[in-house]
């Protein structure tokens, strides 16, 4: 049974934001993937299995081999996600540090 | 260029870390935090209490400019020492998220320097993933275009 899987859990993790950093630059093989990590091979298969679910990564058969590769319109929708609650804060703090220097100024 | 303002939500736990380097010396970047007229210029909210000592509390406001409350938040100091640390909860009221624990670090990293250390704990995974939802939901967001109006008259 496949329980339906949250994306957000799904970038969460550390080495499932390493296969992606991995998966930006090119396609690879899980074989491939599994050779950047020191965890076992079916840990690694199980990591893919829940990106491929969230649909942030993709399977492309090229002749006898499956390669994985970023869905890239997901990706976007994902780096998006946590991006407005880091700006909020930045924007913030940018303000904080423009107060504080005027502050600074003054006294 | 890398961020200056980081966000780290790892799977699983009900904790996020904000950290944020200032170009200002630790002193003044605590007392941002800690003098009511200071904390008003850079949140952009009204600071309706603000009594930074162990066991005090604040609430702050945001109002339209008919007086109407966009958002209230209002929080415990549980302990206070002077340029190096605030641990206190954080609570929207009548928002329907549950209390959060705020743990701040203020750390100095040369005499002009400092970092700031947020780390923010959730009553459950959950409420920290919906949290984390919440700029594209009604509460954050319009106290954020409400900052932003009052940030954009600044300039």
């Amino acid at each position: 049974m496949n329980l339906r899987r949250d994306v957000f859990q799904a970038i969460a993790d550390p080495t499932r934001r390493t296969i992606l950093l991995l998966l930006a630059t090119q396609s690879m093989t899980a074989g491939v993937i599994a050779s950047n990590f020191d965890t076992a091979r079916p840990t690694v298969s199980k990591h893919l299995q829940i990106l491929t679910e969230c649909e942030l990564i993709k399977q492309e058969q090229q002749g006898r081999e499956i390669y994985y590769q970023l869905n890239a319109d997901k990706m976007k929708e994902v780096a998006d996600f946590l991006e407005p609650f880091r700006k909020l804060w930045d924007d913030r703090f940018n303000q904080l540090e423009q107060v504080m220097k005027s502050y600074q100024l003054k006294y | 260029m890398e961020q200056k303002t980081k966000l780290i939500a790892d799977d699983g736990k009900q904790e996020i870390l904000i950290t944020r380097t200032f170009d200002l010396p630790v002193d003044l970047l605590f007392k941002a935090y800690t003098e009511s007229e200071l904390v008003e210029q850079w949140m952009g909210n009204k600071v309706l209490k603000m009594e930074n000592q162990t066991h005090g509390s604040y609430q702050f406001e945001t109002t339209d400019g008919q007086g109407n409350i966009l958002f209230r938040a209002n929080g415990s100091i549980h302990k206070v020492i002077e340029n190096e640390n605030i641990t206190r909860t954080f609570e929207m009221e009548n928002s329907g998220f549950p209390v959060q624990l705020e743990f701040l670090d203020f750390e100095p990293i040369t005499d002009d320097k400092s970092k700031l250390t947020m780390k923010i704990v959730f009553r459950s995974v959950a409420d920290r993933d919906n949290m984390l939802k919440l700029p594209f939901g009604q509460g954050i967001n319009m106290a954020h275009n409400q900052l932003e109006k009052l940030i954009s008259k600044l300039k």
